[in-house]
């Protein structure tokens, strides 16, 4: 039963012999064909994927030295350029664009021994929280609430990867966080999805929504599993300004140290109004798992939380409405023709994207403008800095935060769609981490009412993803999460 | 000098203030490793980032900020600790990113002066920027074509204070900070190949009154571009002022031909640029050991050298100028004087050569005389083998060869006669074939000296060193 398997698995099957890397990656593509009503995929790679694999099977039998994760099919976002492969961002901008190059994450993982099997389906140009502004249609969440047959949103904008490993297509994929987009359809997929610190991986080859806040991460079933992905995909990149010039931990090794004597902080105020009780007494059992384990509970203050919403939603699209200039019909991508240029800029851009990308974009040329852009921009900037300030004096006091990750659980497909509010609510509690630029994970905790998946969030301190990769898994251990979606069962 | 335009009822003054576009002399773009070599193939010097292909990211190069900081520190700016790049955001077909990595708030540099003749000009700052691509339109009938070469090229915007009074001064100005910016190595000063640009701030006021609106005249590529078409702008100014009208801000471009400037857009129609912080790049930090490293591999500058030139050399005020307007002048003056009579030299380099170079509008780089050559010729008068005369024939015939001064005297028997023996016998037999006139001259007519100089020479072929003919002449005439 290889559906199961996740990547420390994968790598004790194929050690032990108990089957080949070309046989788990068939098995796997097969899987990939299968899910096709989940609408997660919009590229595949069975070529590229099986190379890989063979190439692992090889050099396994010529007694080398196995690679940390030969053999093990990973699900790409398809916001990373992968050469040779087309990449979309899910807009109709890109439908047709071959990269010349492979980005340097996915490149990390390719030089691990990984073998990429797709690409996913995102929110356009990973603006939104539902999968649901893709060109290619609506990615769908494996999950569905008892008794009800609606199909429910990922979440967003990693939909696609989250739906792939909850409904275990892959056991691993990649994504990227902007404002919470691996956390948010991490917890509403019931998976593992990490946010390193801005700066941990190599933001080159990954198409751009707003630079400052952009970062890759991994989706996976099991904290073990993301920290081993962590570890291949981080590390500095001279190619990369804003890549940190640090040393990448084995974040395995700082696995099943326990949370004796570690300080968790609780801040009051993500205690949002109109917060569902489940989630609140979930919270409440997070922090008395972490509690029983040896850990001791603090409550604190982020006194600027309020405003990091505000914030980003300017912040975001003020960086968005400039790094989407270049798609302008005149070199590649989606070009409408017409007689003067200015036409054929208005033209293609309308053509190329989508409603909820050209409200971002209108929304950032705003903000930066002569005569807003201090009461915009230049506040936004302040408050992030402020909401930094804040993380920064709470941890003096503690070595992570715990929240919940998103205020409700999966919604129906199609919900909140006329309603960007609505829509951006569901980013509340994780782009504080985002604008801090703090590590952070979300982990499946439990089950709503309904049946369906609720994640608790932890956030650290900079660089220090071991810390909360090591509170993370003694959550995960006290929470016991085996629940299965109904895509699978 | 500052120059007056006279209006029907008063004279007016210019204030004008230059934007200057250096091209960083480095071998790489400002942001990707592509070339910058001027005359490719179009698009055959573009990286994946000058292109702006998805997911590409800018990495200031390191050889950049040396030069803007050696530039900075070429005219006394105060180098910024901490600048920082930003986005210009604008739409056009050969801006390949949407926007241009530039500095707005936080340049590179700030401050520093550039001394013309009569004033010392304010820099206001220097920063460093990205140039664009350019757009073909002339090769295809229906369509405008796109060259990326320079796209991501590194300029340094250098501004001035509105403190220039004239065009002269303007191109006065545009003329040091050129010879400064080549002395320094930072920019080649090509204004032909577009290494240096210029726009022009242009008003006009009463003398002494507050500034006036001004209009800003682009992209002017020649020194004389630039006198022509503030000289127009002035009086076009004056013109509207005293029939009533009002000068408006807006941008101008010149016409060459017909030589005058034409509105390209007013400043209601001038782009937001929606200035930001550009998030893919790091604030430029420089600490003490970088600005130092730069400042110790600095060339001597222009003006301490010639101070030496005059203090240790000895040389005019004139030759020392024009003997470090450039670089390699002063280099190449200081080569041909190394060990020998610098005023000599000076008057060879200054003079002959360079009033040669003149002549056929040749760079000192391109002379066809290396300065050791020179040198060599300059020894040869020294030590009397040439007359200073036959020097000259002799610079002429290296020039024209490329052959060495000690070949040319070979082969041309060019070799003063120097021995007195010889002269003499000579100088007897004219004075014996000249008796009248020897006469003449001991009897008072003195100026015929020069006759009899000029037979000796004729004689000689003009070989004869004539200070001795001079001497020899006298002391016969005058026994």
């Amino acid at each position: 039963m290889m559906r199961r398997l996740g990547v420390a698995d994968i790598r004790a099957g194929l050690a032990s012999r108990k089957f080949s890397a070309v046989e788990l990656v068939q098995d796997r593509l097969a899987a990939l064909e299968d899910a096709e009503a989940l609408n997660a995929a919009v590229t595949l790679m069975p070529e590229r994927a099986l190379e890989a694999a063979r190439v692992a099977d090889r050099r396994r039998a010529a007694g080398e030295p196995a690679l940390p994760l030969d053999g093990v099919p990973v699900a790409v976002k398809d916001l990373f350029c992968t050469e040779g492969v087309r990449t979309t961002a899910s807009s109709a901008m890109l439908e047709g664009f071959v990269p010349p190059y492979e980005s340097t994450v996915t490149a990390n993982l390719i030089a691990a021994g990984a073998a990429l099997t797709a690409k996913t389906n995102l929110d356009e140009f990973a603006m939104g929280s539902s999968t649901a502004t893709s060109y290619f249609g609506p990615a769908v969440n494996p999950w569905k609430a008892r008794g009800d047959g609606r199909p429910r949103a990922p979440g967003g904008s990693s939909g696609g990867s989250a739906a792939l490993v909850a409904a275990s297509v892959v056991p691993a994929a990649l994504g990227t966080d902007t404002g919470g987009s691996i956390r948010q359809p991490a917890a509403f997929c019931g998976v593992v999805g990490l946010k390193p610190t801005y700066g941990r991986c190599s933001r080159w080859g990954i198409v751009a929504f707003a630079s400052s806040l952009d970062q890759a991460g991994p989706i996976t079933r099991s904290v073990r599993d993301a920290a081993i992905l962590l570890a291949a995909m981080s590390g500095h990149d001279p190619r990369d300004s804003t890549s940190a010039r640090q040393p990448v931990p084995d974040f395995e090794a700082a696995l099943g140290g326990g949370v004796r004597g570690l300080r968790i902080g609780v801040p009051l105020e993500y205690r949002v109004d109109g917060m569902p009780d489940e989630l609140d007494a979930l919270w409440r059992a997070g922090a008395g798992w972490l509690k029983e384990a040896g850990a001791e509970i603090v409550d604190i203050s982020l006194p600027h939380t309020h405003y990091a919403l505000p914030a980003y939603y300017i912040v975001a699209p003020a960086e968005a409405s400039s790094n989407l200039a270049r798609y302008d019909g005149v070199r590649y991508g989606l070009r409408a023709s017409a007689d003067a240029i200015e036409e054929q800029y208005a033209r293609t851009r309308r053509t190329g994207f989508g409603a909820e990308v050209r409200r971002r974009v209108l929304i950032g040329t705003y903000v930066l403008s002569a005569g807003y852009y201090d009461a915009y921009y230049t506040k936004a900037q302040r408050v992030r800095r402020l909401i930094a300030r804040d993380f920064e004096q709470a941890f003096g006091k503690v070595d992570a935060v715990l929240t919940p990750t998103a205020p409700t659980a999966a919604f129906p497909l199609g919900e909140k769609m006329d309603d960007p509010i609505a829509m951006y609510l569901n980013d509340v509690f994780t782009v504080p981490a985002s604008l801090a630029g703090l590590p952070a994970v979300s982990l499946p905790a439990g089950l709503d009412g309904e049946g369906l998946p609720l994640g608790l969030h932890l956030i650290g301190r900079p660089f220090d993803e071991e810390t909360v990769l090591r509170a993370a898994e003694a959550l995960e251990a006290a929470a016991g999460f085996d629940a299965e979606p109904e895509f699978v069962r | 000098m500052s120059a007056l335009i006279e209006g029907r009822d008063g004279a007016w003054e210019y204030a004008i203030g230059l934007e200057v576009h250096a091209q960083v002399a480095s071998a790489a773009k400002l942001f990707s490793g592509a070339p910058t070599a001027f005359g490719a193939e179009p698009n055959t010097q573009v990286s994946l980032v000058d292109a702006a292909m998805p997911g590409m990211l800018p990495v200031i190069n390191r050889v950049c900020v040396e030069q803007a900081v050696r530039t900075g520190l070429g005219f006394g700016g105060a180098i910024a600790r901490h600048s920082v790049f930003d986005r210009k955001n604008y739409f056009y077909p050969d801006l390949p990113q949407g926007y241009q990595i530039s500095q707005y708030s936080d340049p590179v540099v700030v401050g520093g002066t550039v001394e013309i003749p009569g004033r010392t000009v304010q820099i206001t700052r220097l920063h460093l920027e990205q140039d664009a691509g350019k757009s073909v339109h002339d090769r295809d009938p229906d369509r405008t074509l796109i060259d990326l070469n320079r796209a991501g090229v590194a300029l340094m915007e250098i501004v001035s204070e509105p403190d220039l009074r004239s065009p002269e001064e303007a191109a006065d100005f545009l003329t040091r900070l050129r010879a400064l910016l080549r002395w320094l190595g930072t920019c080649d000063g090509n204004m032909q190949e577009g290494s240096l640009r210029c726009d022009a701030n242009v008003s006009v006021r009463r003398p002494g009154a507050e500034l006036g609106t001004r209009t800003e005249i682009k992209n002017l590529n020649s020194i004389r571009f630039l006198r022509e078409a503030i000289e127009y702008e002035g009086r076009r100014q004056v013109e509207v002022i005293e029939s009533g009208g009002e000068v408006v801000q807006e941008t101008r471009l010149f016409d060459p031909d017909r030589g005058e400037t034409r509105a390209m857009r007013t400043k209601e129609d001038a782009h937001d640029y929606r200035y930001f912080p550009d998030p893919d790049l790091l604030p430029l930090e420089l600490d003490e050991a970088f600005i130092e490293a730069v400042r110790a591999s600095m060339p001597e500058l222009p003006e301490s050298r010639r101070r030496r030139f005059v203090g240790e050399l000895g040389l005019s005020d004139y030759d020392a100028a024009l003997l470090t307007a450039e670089r390699a002048r002063a280099d190449y003056f200081e080569a041909a004087a190394a060990g020998r009579d610098a005023k000599q030299a000076a008057n060879w380099v200054a003079g002959e050569l360079l009033g040669r170079l003149n002549r056929e509008g040749l760079e000192i780089e391109a002379a066809p005389i290396p300065a050791a050559g020179l040198g060599e010729l300059i020894d040869l008068i020294a030590d009397g083998t040439l007359s200073g005369r036959m020097g000259r024939e002799v610079f002429e015939a290296m020039w024209e060869t490329g052959g060495p001064a000690a070949v040319i005297v070979e082969e041309r028997g060019l070799k003063q006669i120097s021995d007195t023996g010889a002269l003499e016998g000579l100088v007897d037999e004219l004075l014996a074939r000249e008796a009248d006139k020897a006469a003449e001259y001991r009897a008072g007519r003195t100026k015929l000296l020069g006759f009899f100089v000029g037979q000796v020479m004729k004689a000689t072929g003009g070989k004869a060193n004539p200070k001795l003919v001079n001497a020899l002449l006298r002391a016969r005439l005058e026994e």
